[in-house]
């Protein structure tokens, strides 16, 4: 039990630090590999409750696939990289007002309705096999809706990109 | 351990992302901004679904994780279009909207 | 009737019968038809040598023979009292009130339902189904036939066009649509129906679109039904949570025994009137339906007059319970539904007068005669209203395809500059055309005049005309119909003198259309003369007895449960007479001016040089907002949408700069000021770190503020989280 609350503890903080800046740096791959850490964070939490399957996906999908996105996007869109005063507004106040004020009732409303409520003392894995039983069978019709989904923003992704015939 | 540890780090994570969004004025660090958003809403749904011992919470986990990954596709596709058409990522020349 | 219901007078719990038969319960191949033959079309249209219409053709016509043995045994059922014996699956009106008026033994054959459960949600569980009656059934008839009629005449008619193929897919998903409209058994399958043949007509009005009118044309039609589409969901929603189903017959029973308030079943009523006056061409709605004449002309005899406007008016047959209780139709002399079809009525009647295009004027006559089918339904007279639209669907089809048959041979609608003595070259065009007319102006024998005059005597206006028994007593719509009938007996005679009569004014010579464009006419034109034969009044003694009220007896619902006991007026001879006078008074004041003085002038002329518009100041001006359509278009797009675009915009704008930047910048600067009068007048060390910050704050605040009308999507964002986390604390210090 010590030993989850001193790893759960130890991920917060280097998540939260990473976010931080995450949304700070001046440095746009910065930017990236601290987004890498976050990612990798919440992955391991998704572990430490159990969430196995949910766990590798993040890993795979996001640490393999979405950060490589991330960085295709800066090369080509020849960010310059390095301590850069361009990354943000001057004016940061309205920001930092809107999201403290969202953090505020947040933090009422859960602690108001959840402030005592534990997670189950033994948090069993989830396997794979669970997972998959219930997505192919009772939530069937949306992983179809995803699927299609996924090709729509496929293919929208390439005509966006697409450059225009001798343009 | 409290439900509520997961879900004020997830909170904490929520309003970092919603500050991204709003001071960054570069194209990619909204998109990576919007990314703590989303991963903060799947710590949610993790932990509701240890929290009531059922795979659901997970399956819709998975579900934000695939629209996202649509989304990055997406956004980075039109960042791209932004950047050939204007040299310049900066949301802040995106002012179109103007009435 | 039924040897089963011997019940006379008052009302008496008497067993409905449940109508079985194999057509009866099977209903639904009849839309199923139409509805693979629009895949077939789509998949493999272009590979059949034919272009696909054989398919379209083959499909409708297996639906209208369904339909026709679907209608034979309904009426062995009604005739025969229904058998015993069927299925409880079927008889979902048992325990129906059996109201037999006098002379009428009535035992009430319900309908036909079948359903299957289309989607569980949690414990609410919505069914899918048919539900054939009368009424379902004397519509099958009418779109099988027209549709399968306009296919035939379509072969001919759009022969070599780009989208041939394209053209009679569209067909059959109309055809597929509307039947499963009309034979649907919730409120929501109607809803389905409703929104696809709306499509349908989006997509065949703008058939031709790559003619910018005519897309512009189908834009307008399809938004302006999004505008009824509204109240028509807002209603089905509604009834759902005011009877607690999505049954047609749950929803027309929870209105008539008292389930649903009052106030509920009006509000419904309200929200479908919206509905019906869009779909149906009501005033004030209806000014898409001329302009989707931009669509082929058999579209425009399919659709836009014989079948999908009369949606509307099918819908309010159907949930007849929910608008007979919520306008508390029966005993009153004026209700919403009665006005908005007596405006219509006439406003169609005169719009038509001015149109130089011949489908402009046959479409305002649509509307016009729209409006006397809802102003028959508003008045009570529900089985008058029916019959006029099955009278009606048969001769305006027939008016449109001859109109179209016409434009075939002069390569144009424009009866001033093209047309004109056209008797002689097409005859077949030419007589088909009068049939129409005469049924139209509603003279003796033909159709028109029998379902228009139940229509007068259902109104229950002025007593002294000998009818009685009617619901209420509607004296202005008896008028605003009488009028009516006289306007239309007049621009039919202006119609058919521009084109028919006088000298061909267009170019070359025209030539009649061939066997697969006058076979239908022929066709549409007898119905036309002999339709009304159905419904002979009850007191019409020079036919035998067993001959009258057919169609009152198949159609209208006696002594069930979902229908409300409605009266049925007594026809008078004295009534039938004034209306005939009336509507001969006006072809022959329209017949003297074309037929004597115009053509007496010169026979190229139109009009008179010295016509009553250029010799009266008050004839000009009404021929000028004739031409405008009352303005209504202008009052659409320059008032409406301009007033929005313009000064409201503006004013937002003027609101933005001066107001609430003014108020910002006034607080920053008196807060700053107040501030300072502090500082001077009370105590500095404890006060002045207060204040400054006060007014720095809303100096600074009042800087953003200024800042968020720059048309930047993250500002916008910003002020989404901050209302979202402001309602959100909102609701937590609520709850």
């Amino acid at each position: 039990m010590i030993a989850e609350h001193v790893a759960f503890g130890i991920i917060a903080a280097v998540m939260v630090a990473a976010a931080s800046r995450v949304v700070t740096t001046r440095d746009i791959m910065h930017a990236a590999l601290y987004l890498v850490i976050v990612l990798a964070g919440v992955a391991a939490l998704f572990l430490l409750v159990g969430a196995e399957f949910t766990g590798i996906t993040q890993v795979l999908i996001y640490i393999g696939a979405v950060i490589v996105l991330f960085l295709f996007g800066i090369m080509l869109t020849r960010s310059d990289f390095g301590d850069n005063e361009d990354t943000d507004y001057k004016r940061k106040f309205p920001a930092l007002l809107t999201a403290a004020l969202l953090l505020a009732v947040m933090v009422v409303a859960l602690v108001d309705r959840f402030g005592t409520e534990k997670l189950p003392d033994d948090l069993s894995p989830q396997t794979t096999a669970q997972v998959s039983d219930e997505l192919f069978s009772q939530f069937i019709v949306p992983f179809e809706a995803v699927s299609v989904l996924l090709l729509a923003a496929l293919i929208g992704a390439i005509v966006v990109a697409r450059r225009e015939e001798g343009g | 351990m409290y439900l509520n540890t997961m879900l004020l780090l997830a909170a904490v994570l929520f309003c970092i992302g919603v500050y991204g969004v709003l001071a960054r004025r570069n194209g990619v660090l909204v998109l990576m901004s919007i990314e703590l958003i989303l991963n903060a809403v799947n710590i949610n749904l993790v932990a509701f679904g240890a929290f009531h011992a059922t795979v659901v919470g997970q399956i819709f986990a998975l579900f934000v994780i695939t629209v996202a990954a649509a989304e990055v596709g997406i956004g980075l596709a039109i960042v791209l279009l932004l950047y050939r058409n204007r040299r310049s990522i900066n949301l802040d020349q995106v002012d179109l909207m103007r009435g | 009737m039924g040897a089963l219901s011997a019940v006379f007078g008052a009302e008496a719990v008497g067993e409905a019968t449940a109508a079985s038969g194999w057509f009866l319960e099977n209903a639904w191949l009849i839309w199923l038809f139409p509805a693979v033959s629009f895949l077939l079309i789509l998949l493999f249209g272009k590979r059949f040598p034919k272009g696909g219409s054989e398919i379209g053709i083959f499909a409708v016509g297996a639906s209208f023979v369904f339909g026709v043995a679907t209608a034979i045994q309904w009426i062995s059922e009604v005739e025969g009292g229904g058998s015993k014996g069927a299925e409880g699956e079927y008889a979902l009106g048992a325990g129906a009130l059996s109201l037999a008026a006098e002379g009428e033994s009535s035992g009430g054959v319900s309908a036909v339902s079948r359903s299957i459960t289309w989607l569980t949600n949690g414990a609410e569980s919505i069914g899918a189904g048919i539900l054939i009656d009368g009424l379902a059934v004397m519509m099958i008839f009418v779109v099988t036939l027209v549709s399968l009629l306009v296919h035939v005449y379509s072969t001919d008619y759009v022969a070599g066009d780009r989208r041939y193929t394209h053209f009679f897919a569209f067909l059959s998903l109309f055809t597929a649509s509307m039947l499963f409209f009309v034979t649907a058994s919730t409120t929501l399958q109607m809803l389905v129906g409703w929104e696809l043949v709306g499509v349908c007509s989006f997509a065949l009005i703008g058939h031709w679109w790559e003619e910018k009118p005519n897309s512009n044309a189908a834009l307008k039609a399809f938004f302006t039904n999004r505008v009824g589409d509204m109240g028509l969901i807002i209603g089905v929603s509604i009834l759902f949570f005011a009877a607690g189903t999505f049954d047609v017959i749950g929803v027309n029973e929870a209105a008539l025994n008292g389930t649903m308030t009052h106030t509920v079943t009006l509000a419904a009523a309200l929200c479908l009137t919206a509905a019906v006056m869009s779909k149906s061409g009501q005033f004030f709605l209806h000014t898409w339906l001329p302009d989707a004449m931009a669509g082929p002309t058999p579209v425009s005899a399919l659709i836009h007059a014989a079948t999908m406007v009369v949606a509307g008016i099918f819908m309010i047959a159907r949930l007849y319970g929910v608008f007979f209780e919520g306008y508390s139709i029966g005993g009153s002399s004026l209700n919403l539904l009665a006005l908005i079809g007596g405006v219509t009525t006439l406003v169609g009647a005169s719009l038509a007068f001015v149109q130089n295009d011949i489908k402009k004027v046959l479409a305002y006559s649509t509307i016009s005669q729209l409006g006397y089918m809802v102003l028959a339904l508003g008045v009570g007279a529900w089985t008058a209203a029916l019959f006029h639209l099955f009278t009606h669907a048969f001769f305006k089809a027939c008016l449109f395809l001859g109109s179209g048959s016409v434009s075939h041979a002069v390569h144009s609608f424009d009866m001033k500059k093209d047309m004109g003595g056209l008797r002689a070259h097409m005859p077949h065009t030419y007589r088909t055309f009068m049939l129409g007319t005469l049924a139209l102006a509603g003279l003796p024998i033909f159709s028109g005049f029998w379902s228009k005059d139940e229509i007068l005597v259902g109104t229950g206006g002025w007593g002294f005309f000998g009818g009685t028994d009617a619901n209420g007593s509607y004296t202005i719509m008896l008028v605003m119909g009488l009028v009516t009938a006289a306007l239309t007996g007049a621009y039919m005679t202006r119609v058919v003198y521009l084109t028919f009569f006088g000298e061909y004014r267009g170019h070359g010579t025209p030539h009649e259309s061939g066997p697969r464009i006058t076979a239908p006419l022929w066709i549409l034109g007898s119905l036309a003369v002999v339709a009304g034969f159905i419904n002979f009044p009850p007191g019409f003694q020079l036919v035998p007895e067993s001959w009258r009220e057919k169609f009152f007896q198949w159609v209208e619902p006696v002594g069930v449960s979902y229908f409300p006991s409605i009266k049925h007026a007594t026809p008078s001879w004295s009534l039938a007479i004034v209306s005939v006078i009336v509507a001969l008074a006006g072809i022959a004041a329209a017949a003297y001016y074309y037929f004597v003085r115009v053509r007496a002038v010169s026979p190229m002329a139109t009009e008179l040089p010295n016509g009553p518009t250029r010799r009266w100041v008050l004839a000009r001006a009404g021929h000028s907002v004739l031409v405008n359509k009352y303005y209504l278009d202008w009052l659409y797009t320059r008032v409406i949408v301009g007033f929005v675009k313009g000064p409201l915009a503006k004013g937002t704008n003027w609101v933005n700069q001066h107001v609430i930047d003014r108020v910002v910048n006034e607080v920053g600067t008196r807060s700053v000021q107040a501030g300072n009068v502090v500082y001077h007048k009370v105590d500095q060390l404890v006060v002045d770190g207060v204040v400054n910050a006060t007014g720095k704050i809303s100096d600074a605040s009042g800087e953003e503020l200024r800042r968020m009308q720059t048309g930047k999507v993250q500002q916008y964002a910003a002020i989404m989280f901050i209302a979202a986390t402001i309602l959100a604390g909102i609701f937590i210090i609520v709850i």
